[in-house]
């Protein structure tokens, strides 16, 4: 079995200018919606108290909203949960709410519904300063993963290499949560370190074709610049299908199978995996291009070492 | 060229090996036992001891186990059913706690690893199991500095009171305000005397003087940062170990304590499911003071009309009278050493012994011997709300930092009271800023999703990479499994909590190591294309994919370490996970598959062609 049988290099590099505005496009409309719908954050960032309770049969979710409401929760948030019989209760921390007895004292309004009894599967209070700071937590994790790679790059390629594979992948996480903001999907830690992980590993994708780029400069003299990028892509596309196809094989396995919780997780590498391939090759690719990469960066080392500092 | 020297196949089937081995025992499940462990501070386990009297215990009830085990800090024995677990729990606390009111002994159910003892002694365990799997209560509390701090002031208010008065000095009034501590004096002579006998007796106070008039000059003493640094790690220290004590009165196998951060404490408890007691217990962050009660005429009387005289509090006695106290502290819970539930020795009424340290039982003398024919009120402060537990007469001078507690108290309470004190008193309040509650159904069905989402990812994977690189792809699959094997080895033996989103990381570790295979695979294809011999592209294969396998996954690596520092609870579960997993992907994408792919092909004269799948070549059709 052979899926990939090419002859010629396929020319990337002319429609470059295409693809950029479709990413441009796609990203835009990613901040867009982020700015406008903004994140379905998870109680975890939030803070507040998630509830879930399973009944042996289908549950009737007006009369727990009535209940709650009437017995001081007016703001909770009542809905079912990967089935008929699993139900969730959020509830907002707000100012002179008690949250230390918030789980029992639900649960005793739960009991005094008439009908099935509610067996407590899981509680999650998470206070108000905590939320605060897994934000920020997350968003220096972010910087981290950026500096880091940023780093390791530059040292192992070249600056221009390191810009564009930030650049590229940057714009897979800002697309994800785009994703995240258009459907309103439950961002949850779980998810971030979804979209850190596939931080890392689109990034791979983009080491991949840049090996095959140094590499191809070094072999071939009589190519263009946007001919060795062709070459690298076109030789690399086969590994990338099928090494992306297999994690995504994967996810899918835990999108399947994993249940509600890693639903969301599966379902944001799902979105990264996809947009990884694309913009590793489509995005980061040209942009290398643009500023400027040649043959004299990777053959002559003296000048090499010049163009690191610079 | 494609040879291996013998140590390197050895090496690397030892470490296969030795991964076997360490992954054995998740594989024997568990098995119900109980365990053993001291209740006490003070009691030190003997586990030969124990373990022969568990075995006693058990023999005379006639119950059959399977096996004892003992560590430093406790024993565990096991048993075939939860029937038998029970029945033996009964037995053993029967035997260890004669006095079910003052138990020594922490006797609790508890799963123990079904695995055969010669791999539980070369420490071949299952992987721990987080909350989330397991089913638990995790609690994330927040310890009050703040508060903390104002009580140390306080106290240090009433320290210099004493002082002043020992050393003769007069001052016009010694009070708090806010952060800082204002002496005033009637003149600088005295001012003086005062600060030379402030720094004669202590170098935690910072002290500056400040004249808002003639004859009103102040001294204002503040804590040194060193010393509130000090006072926050005791704090801190100090509610730990308080929580130790409360937390083996309910009895857990395993509970988990740790400081997180400065200012705040984990508390994990696998397999306790009645949260509404965990958390009275662990909420109780009762705090003993003892006051002077005002008895001014008059001012109960007032106070009671709504005018509560400056500087005291109207509280009312358990079971009794309303009563005025005053807010300045003698005594703080701190002093005490010991508290036992007893028996007044005169009226046979129920009372609590407290035992003082030297620094309490002095103050404690003091203030007892200016102070005959006065009350002195004992609270308990629980959450902001204080209780006056007693307020009785002193008769005597008091020394020796012996006190005993008597009064309207029944034994039930007397030992509520002494439980309460005993297990010490919280350094600082605390409040629980995070709490997770997973029931054992949901840990169950949370396995088990893992589990499944794993196996069919890995199938999924394995079915089309025999399919697409025929005995490359079956070699890939196998240094797939050696990945998964030494993966789970390594986090059996790190002892690393194993959660849901660990399982992920599992699942995702997986189908990413997989890239490592193909690059090598596609490599070899393609030079094979170009005109390679089987044995050089074999050899080029792997070689020029080396690079570019290091490469990518220390870019992984990156963004693993990132989480790892930064995350926290779930997303730390999942990043340990992927840091590993990374780790072991690049010793068995690498070398498992070298060495099995050498021995296929290394040894052979002449290989015509590898079952790497077709391999097409532009010019062939």
């Amino acid at each position: 079995m052979e899926f990939f049988r090419i002859k010629k290099d396929i020319p990337f590099m002319r429609h470059a200018l295409l693809f950029n505005i479709i990413s441009m496009l796609t990203f835009v409309l990613a901040v867009f919606f982020l700015a406008t719908r903004g994140l379905h954050l998870s109680v975890e960032f939030t803070g507040g108290t998630l509830i879930e309770v399973s009944y042996a049969e289908a549950a009737q979710l007006e009369p727990i909203r009535r209940a709650l409401g009437n017995d001081g929760y007016p703001d909770a948030q009542v809905q079912n949960f990967g089935s008929a019989r699993d139900v969730l209760i959020r509830l907002p921390n707000r100012e002179g709410l008690d949250t230390n007895g918030v789980s029992e004292r639900v649960m005793a309004t739960l009991a005094g519904i008439d009908g099935p009894k509610a067996e407590l599967r899981r509680v999650e209070f998470v206070g108000p300063q905590v939320g605060k700071e897994l934000a920020t937590d997350g968003a220096m994790a972010l910087l981290l993963v950026i500096m880091g790679i940023m780093i390791y790059l530059a040292m192992r390629f070249e600056w221009r290499f390191s810009i564009s594979a930030i650049v590229a992948n940057l714009h897979d996480v800002i697309i994800i949560l785009g994703f995240f903001a258009f459907f309103q999907w439950e961002f949850s830690l779980a998810v971030l370190a979804a979209v850190l992980a596939v931080l890392g590993y689109s990034v791979n994708e983009s080491v991949v074709v840049f090996d095959r780029v140094r590499e191809t400069f070094k072999k071939k003299r009589n190519m263009s610049t946007p001919e060795v990028l062709d070459h690298a892509i076109t030789s690399t596309i086969s590994r990338t299908v099928i090494t992306h196809g297999s994690t995504q094989m994967m996810v899918l396995a835990m999108l399947i199978f994993g249940g509600e919780t890693l639903y969301y997780f599966s379902l944001a590498l799902t979105i990264g995996i996809c947009f990884g391939i694309y913009s590793s090759v489509l995005v980061a690719s040209p942009m290398v291009m643009w500023l400027g990469v040649s043959r004299e960066q990777f053959v002559k080392p003296k000048k090499e070492k010049e163009e690191a500092v610079v | 060229m494609n040879r291996y020297p013998l140590w390197k196949n050895l090496l690397i089937g030892l470490v296969l090996l030795w991964g076997l081995i360490y992954t054995l025992p998740n594989f024997y499940g568990e098995v119900p036992a109980v365990q053993v462990s001291s209740g006490k501070a003070t009691l030190k386990l003997d586990p030969a001891i124990v373990s022969d009297r568990v075995a006693e215990a058990l023999r005379s009830a006639g119950i059959e186990h399977s096996g004892i085990f003992s560590d430093t800090n406790s024993v565990r024995a096991r048993f075939a059913g939860t029937d038998l677990q029970i029945q033996a729990k009964d037995a053993i606390e029967r035997a260890f706690n004669p006095d079910p009111q003052d138990p020594s002994y922490v006797v609790a159910l508890n799963l123990l690893s079904a695995s055969p003892a010669w791999l539980t002694s070369i420490h071949a365990l299952p992987m721990y199991l987080g909350l989330d799997l397991r089913g638990g209560v995790h609690f994330l509390l927040q310890v009050d500095m703040p508060g903390a701090l104002l009580k140390r002031l306080d106290a240090t208010t009433g320290d210099l009171r004493t002082l002043m008065r020992d050393k003769n000095v007069r001052h016009a009034g010694i009070t708090r305000e806010g952060n800082t501590i204002h002496i005033r004096f009637r003149d600088a002579a005295q001012r003086d005397a005062g600060r030379n006998a402030i720094q004669a007796s202590t170098n935690d106070l910072q002290l500056t003087d400040r004249d808002d008039g003639a004859d009103d000059l102040k001294l204002i003493a503040a804590l040194t940062p060193q010393a509130q640094q000090t006072m926050r790690d005791f704090a801190i220290k100090q509610n730990i170990t308080t929580l130790h004590n409360r937390i083996n009165e309910l009895g857990v196998a395993e509970p988990v304590i740790q400081q997180q951060g400065p200012e705040r404490i984990v508390v994990q408890l696998p397999g306790v499911q009645d949260v509404a007691k965990a958390k009275d217990i662990l909420g109780r962050t009762a705090t003993l003071e003892v006051r002077m009660v005002d008895d001014t005429p008059g001012a109960l009387e007032s106070a009671l009309a709504g005018n509560v005289p400056f500087g005291t509090e109207l509280y009312t006695e358990r079971g009794g009278p309303p009563l005025l106290v005053r807010k300045q502290v003698v005594l703080t819970g701190d002093r005490l050493t010991d508290a036992q539930p007893g028996f007044d020795g005169q009226t046979n009424e129920p009372a609590v012994h407290l035992t003082l340290d030297a620094a309490g039982a002095r103050i404690f003398r003091d203030v007892t011997r200016e102070s005959i024919g006065k009350r002195m009120a004992i609270l308990l402060i629980e959450k902001g709300k204080g209780e006056v537990v007693t307020a009785p007469v002193i008769r005597s001078e008091i020394g020796g930092g012996r006190v005993q507690i008597s009064g309207r108290m029944t034994t039930a309470e007397a030992n509520d009271v002494a439980l309460l004190l005993r297990a010490g008193s919280l350094a600082a309040p605390m409040e629980i800023i995070e709490e997770r509650t997973v029931g054992p159904s949901l840990g169950a069905e949370n396995i088990a999703k893992g589990f499944n989402s794993t196996l069919w990812g890995f199938v999924a994977i394995a079915v089309f990479m025999c399919a697409y690189y025929l005995l490359f792809g079956v070699v890939s699959t196998i240094a797939l499994a050696a990945n998964l094997l030494l993966l789970v080895a390594l986090l059996s033996l790190l002892q690393a909590t194993l959660t849901l989103p660990g399982i992920a990381a599992m699942a995702l570790t997986l189908g990413m190591a997989i890239d490592a295979n193909v690059l090598i695979n596609e490599r070899i294809r393609e030079e094979l294309r170009n005109g390679s011999s089987p044995q050089a592209a074999i050899s080029a294969g792997y070689d020029r994919a080396w690079d570019t396998i290091l490469d990518s996954n220390i870019t992984t690596l990156i963004a693993g370490v990132a989480l790892l520092v930064f995350g926290s609870g779930p997303v730390r579960g999942f990043a340990v996970v992927h840091c590993l997993g990374i780790l072991t992907s690049m010793f068995s994408a690498i070398l498992v598959s070298r060495m099995l792919i050498n021995l296929i092909y290394g040894h052979r004269r002449k290989v015509e062609a590898l079952s790497i799948g077709q391999v097409w070549k532009p010019g062939n059709n």
